[in-house]
């Protein structure tokens, strides 16, 4: 199931009707249409999910760089990107899984270490169903964007 | 059955013990247990808070939007409100009947979203509790922990899971967020390239599930008295069947038996659903209480899902399935099983039945058809429903002359077995709970009676930052007497 793939991997999720939660795949929309008008379809890869599972385990295989962005109801504002590692936690007990779990699945399926990674987490405030988007959440994923294209996408 | 859930003679002296088995902000998996004065439990109450808004987010769409818009009321099971809204929509536009590519084209969808659905449940949720055990670490007693012992069953475990996905992506056109089923039909037919994509895996995703339900079978028996004893409650069973009584998940009559497998109702048409069910409203719960009108509120809440749905049918139409059937079956002598833990190996053998059920359609020429959309006159109402990985999903709509939506009713599979879970977690509690003091066995064995009924706990969002688990014990003045909190590596503190 896996042809040449590119580099790089940007993995949005969430649920775009639920509020801020649709930060995940409003950030995969604007790193759509910039990939778009810069021809980087080769380069990086975007994808997206309302959710984290095991199967996501799968595509991180044959990348060089993996970056994970989530809406996060704790994070410093405006958002916050750290390093990750592969970690098993308690994500099983819910049908959603965090992404160290998910590098963690990497590494048992492939025996070895996941690609480096990384979460980046924008502050969301509101997240119910059928919410739009708030303006703090809005000027949040402005700046997150800025953030990725200097740091990911050159 | 038994009926002290919410007949204790007086609540209000209750001690209360809250559980809130949360990792997002959705999932508000909230436990209460009420103890009496002699530390009894007589209440259990489950709070789940993410089917608040359902209805009102559908009302003023139009009807046309309804199979893509309502995907996103749940990011675990979006194909099968997609498909049960498509249903809906189907009497709408007055398509009594679809094509048969249209047909084959949606069971394969919902047959691949079932067999990806069953395959996370058992490979990733339920596993850890059944290899390792109900007592085992909970740092170990995780997926991990499953693939650092048994390396093949959690590969198995993924790629199951990524066949499933792979049907839905070729089926709806997309791998999140399907356009493939629209009202009265479906918008693509599969290329012959496509069917021989996922022909090429489908001998061997049937072996994988030949294997899990063997693998589930040995620790059903390794365990036998255990396994029929834990959380085990009578109840009645509510599912779809075929026409003659066959295994159906798409499409059918509803059944109904009672907890000794007599007839309730049978081959029920679901556009009259509302005349044998009826929704009971609780004070302390968003989420509603369905019964089955015919034997009152008490005595009239069932069981839905892979349980009732063995239970329930005549046969399965797949050789290897109707094997595994009928040995399940046997462990009832004569009776319906109702291990709650049985819910593990009926959902294996719903697993095995999705996997042979592909490979027969995948062989049917009518996939590559051309017909693909029925349509007649609009009409104000429509009502779909299947079965769900979970159990029995309903979707019902009325519109206005414009097309748009003014009245939208969804009975989840979750909110089906609402109250079996309620009972569910009341009689491990009973067992687990000693004395003022709560403990990491009660939070492990309540959580393991939840996961059995594979209830959506966190669907549909799922932001970052939430403590996963708190346990409060609380009087009957509500002063807090314990509380332990679990963070998200399952470390466990007592934060009184």
């Amino acid at each position: 199931m896996n042809s040449r793939r590119a580099p790089i991997l940007i993995f949005t999720y969430g649920n775009p009707s639920r509020g801020d939660d649709a930060l995940g795949p409003a950030m995969f929309d604007l790193l759509g249409k910039w990939q778009q008008e810069n021809c980087k379809e080769d380069e990086i890869e975007l994808q997206t999910d309302f959710q984290l599972q095991i199967e996501h385990a799968m595509d991180l295989e044959g990348r060089k760089k993996i970056l994970f962005v989530d809406a996060s109801v704790s994070c410093a504002a405006p958002f916050e990107c750290q390093r990750l590692q592969a970690r098993q936690d308690d994500s099983f007990t819910t049908h959603a899984m965090s992404p160290s779990s998910v590098l963690a699945v990497y590494k048992q399926i492939n025996h070895h270490q996941p690609p480096p990674a990384w979460l980046l987490t924008i502050r969301g405030y509101e997240f119910d169903l059928g919410l739009d988007m708030s303006e703090q959440a809005r000027d949040n994923l402005r700046q997150a964007y800025q953030y990725i294209l200097e740091n990911y996408c050159k | 059955m038994s009926s002290t859930l919410e007949t204790a003679a007086n609540p209000q002296i209750l001690k209360r013990i809250a559980i809130d088995p949360l990792t997002r902000v959705e999932g508000h998996g909230k436990v209460t247990l009420l103890q009496d004065d002699n530390n009894n439990i007589k209440q259990a109450r489950l709070h789940i808070t993410e089917f608040r808004g359902f209805e009102k987010f559908i009302q003023g769409r139009p009807y046309w939007e309804l199979p893509v818009l309502v995907q996103r009321l749940c990011g675990i099971c979006p194909v099968s409100h997609h498909l049960a809204a498509a249903k809906a929509t189907d009497m709408i536009v007055s398509a009594s009947e679809l094509t048969p590519t249209a047909d084959k084209i949606r069971r394969l969808m919902h047959f691949g979203q079932t067999l990806q659905s069953h395959a996370l449940h058992f490979f990733h949720l339920c596993s850890p509790d059944l290899l390792f055990g109900f007592d085992d670490d909970v740092r170990h007693r995780n997926i991990v922990g499953v693939i650092e012992d048994h390396p093949e069953i959690a590969r198995q475990g993924v790629l199951l899971r990524k066949f499933g996905q792979e049907i839905i992506r070729i089926t709806s056109g997309k791998r999140i967020h399907g356009t493939g089923a629209i009202p009265g039909g479906v918008n693509k037919s599969l290329s012959k390239s496509e069917v021989a994509y996922l022909q090429a895996d489908v001998q061997q995703v049937i072996a994988w599930a030949q294997d899990a339900v063997q693998l589930v079978k040995k620790v059903f028996f390794e365990h036998y008295d255990y396994h029929q004893a834990f959380a085990s409650i009578e109840s009645n069973m509510m599912s779809l069947v075929r026409p003659d009584g066959a295994f159906e998940l798409y499409d059918g009559g509803l059944r109904a038996r009672d907890i000794r497998g007599n007839s309730i109702f049978d081959h029920v048409d679901y556009r009259q659903y509302e005349e044998y069910i009826r929704e009971n409203v609780k004070n302390w719960s968003y989420m509603k209480f369905p019964f089955i009108t015919s034997l009152g509120e008490e005595d009239g809440w069932y069981r839905v899902g892979p349980l009732a749905r063995v239970n329930n049918c005549d046969f399965f139409g797949t050789e290897l399935a109707e094997q595994e059937r009928i040995q399940f079956m046997a462990i009832g002598n004569g009776l319906p099983v109702q291990s709650t833990l049985a819910f593990h190996w009926a959902r294996l053998i719903e697993l095995l039945h999705c996997t042979e059920a592909i490979a027969e359609i995948l062989e049917d020429k009518d996939l590559r058809g051309k017909e693909l959309v029925n349509k007649g006159e609009l009409v104000c109402c429509g009502t779909g429903v299947i079965e769900a990985p979970r159990g029995t999903l309903f979707h019902h709509y009325e519109i206005n002359d414009e097309g748009i939506v003014e009245k939208a009713s969804l009975i989840v599979s979750t909110t089906n077995n609402n109250q079996a879970m309620n009972e569910s977690i009341r009689k491990v509690s009973s067992q687990y709970l000693d004395g003022n003091e709560l403990s990491e066995a009660l939070l492990n064995q309540v959580e393991v009676a939840i996961r059995a009924y594979d209830p959506c706990l966190s669907c549909a969002t799922h932001a970052m930052g939430k403590m996963p688990m708190e346990i409060s014990l609380l009087d009957a003045n509500n002063e807090l007497i314990d509380r332990l909190e679990k963070n998200s590596s399952g470390q466990i503190n007592r934060t009184l």
